[in-house]
């Protein structure tokens, strides 16, 4: 594997040259912009849905001049953190150096423990997000829509957010000395409001659920009170998505640039589990890792689960559902990637899933239990969803399996509050024997 | 019935660049033939092939998404706001 070669990738189906371009951009090996339903292209720009037929605009790259070997050394020599990648993300090729969060190279912990309790026995992996600068998946994507904001001038770092991504505007943009107002539902977990309005910018709670939040930003947009503004996962979303590829890539790298048999991933709008399968995809047609099967199965939770309804009733749209969860990180009831999701689970042969809240409890303690791993409620849907699976037999124990934590247990601490004191004693060692603590 | 349409950017060549414009129709459907009428082009922007709303179009009625309504069905009293977004937004 590793001694394979391969020079000038012209025919590979990632390398997509553009047929418009943008000089004016350095977004290193970013092309354009291609719509990922009916393949209009424009120059890259803060746009994220074609004018055409209103599909998601993706990035497409140039990888042709990539030589594998080049490629696989470059990566292994670079940073301890998702910029060892710049590469194959829309970043210039001097990111590293530029005021930014650096995140990622999180650990991809072996939870033989878990395993053991789950009965898995090909190997079954945690990879724990929480180690993140502000302890969720999403400074990843941060990173990638703050390079494009920086690169078409934009003042103002923005969101919609049911938390996580707040707190990771906010933080990059203080780093970065830009701007940040992030807006979120007015009802989130204390933690998270915390961790967001920390970092001094503007943070405004919306009178509604998140597809609200969402809807007023897509608003924003084209008012001129949003003018200047850079909406990491709106305006900038094509460029802020490929930065769940990172995950992919250090899965890969991590098993010693091997896939995966089965990943496990939550699933909010789905777009952290489509660009993991492309930057599977890519690691494959770039010849970094060997081509065989994986299988990506996604979780939810029931109280917010359109994706995983449209997959077990066999549908290929997805009906959007009011949420009602403590999972809030993933209380998305419109999901713009929804039927992606639906397309990937499909052809890996993996499945969507959800469980109760009472399971994402229990998940949760499973996984501190085992691995002294505290998940926040969305690593609780991934762990009880993989529990459910196996049960099922839709998971094969036999195959080595990732878990995607995404976030740090520290953010929704309301989920688990019934957790606490074992017993309160006297401080003397006869009311410790008492308390049967000997 | 008469309703204001909010365009979203991508659509606002088809307005002469304009973010609201009026509309008249007692149903969503109708609401988008008479856009049509005065803004050639708009409809098979908003509508697939066989008529329905594009997979990635968001539509509002007020503050109600229509998919939870009666789709282009849902009833567009007189003076009522009726939003166009991008669906790709947000996660």
């Amino acid at each position: 594997m590793r001694k394979m070669r391969r020079k000038g990738l012209a025919s590979m189906a990632v390398q997509t040259v553009a047929t418009t371009s943008n000089p004016a951009v350095d977004l290193g090996p970013a092309a354009a912009l291609s719509c990922r339903e009916c393949g209009h292209r424009v120059p890259l720009g803060p746009v994220f849905a074609c004018e055409e037929c209103f599909g998601p605009l993706e990035i497409a790259y140039d990888f042709s001049a990539y030589d594998t070997e080049e490629l696989r050394a470059r990566i292994e020599a670079g940073p301890a953190n998702i910029w060892r990648y710049a590469p194959l993300l829309p970043v210039p090729a001097d990111v590293a150096g530029k005021p930014n969060l650096n995140p990622g190279w999180t650990q991809l912990v072996k939870a033989d423990n878990l395993a053991r309790e789950l009965g898995v026995t090909g190997g079954l992996y945690v990879k724990d997000d929480s180690g993140n600068p502000t302890h969720s998946f999403k400074d990843r994507v941060v990173a990638q829509a703050l390079e494009a904001a920086r690169a078409f001038g934009f003042t103002t770092l923005s969101c919609s957010s049911t938390g996580n991504l707040a707190g990771a505007v906010g933080a990059a943009a203080a780093r970065a000395g830009l701007r940040s107002c992030v807006f979120i539902p007015h009802d989130l977990e204390q933690g998270k409001v915390v961790m967001a309005a920390v970092y001094g910018g503007e943070l405004v709670g919306i009178e509604g659920n998140y597809d609200d939040v969402n809807r007023f930003c897509s608003e924003l947009i084209g008012d001129p009170a949003g003018e200047g503004w850079g909406f990491v996962n709106v305006n900038l979303r094509p460029y802020y998505a490929e930065g769940s590829k990172t995950l992919a890539y250090e899965i890969c790298e991590q098993l010693g640039w091997r896939l995966p048999d089965q990943i496990v991933v939550p699933i909010a709008s789905g777009s952290q589990l489509t660009k993991i399968d492309k930057g599977l995809q890519e690691l494959v047609k770039l010849g970094l890792v060997e081509d065989r099967p994986y299988k990506i199965f996604g979780a939810q939770a029931e109280g917010c689960s359109p994706v995983s309804t449209a997959f077990k009733a066999g549908h290929d749209v997805v009906r959007p559902q009011k949420p009602n969860t403590i999972a809030k990180s993933l209380a998305i009831g419109n999901p713009a990637d929804g039927p992606y999701v639906l397309d990937i689970a499909r052809r890996t042969g993996g499945a969507v899933e959800d469980v109760t809240d009472a399971d994402v409890v229990d998940a949760i303690k499973l996984l501190a239990r085992t691995e002294g791993i505290f998940a926040e409620t969305a690593g609780g849907v991934t762990v009880g969803v993989t529990r459910k699976l196996l049960k099922e037999g839709v998971l094969d124990p036999a195959k080595t399996t990732v878990v995607l934590n995404t976030g740090d247990g520290l953010k929704t601490l309301d989920a688990v509050a019934g957790t606490g004191l074992t017993a309160t004693i006297r401080p003397n060692l006869e009311s410790f024997r008492e308390a049967g603590l000997a | 019935m008469s309703v204001t349409v909010r365009i979203p950017t991508i659509l606002r060549t088809y307005t002469g660049g304009q973010a609201e414009v009026a509309a008249e129709g007692g149903t969503l459907g109708e609401v988008i033939e008479d856009l049509e009428k005065n803004h050639t082009g708009i409809a098979a922007r908003v509508l697939d092939d066989q008529g329905k709303l594009r997979r990635f179009v968001n539509v509002y009625v007020n503050d109600d998404d229509v998919r939870f309504e009666q789709g282009l069905e849902t009833a567009t009293p007189d003076g009522a706001g009726v939003s166009i977004i991008p669906a790709v937004a947000g996660g």
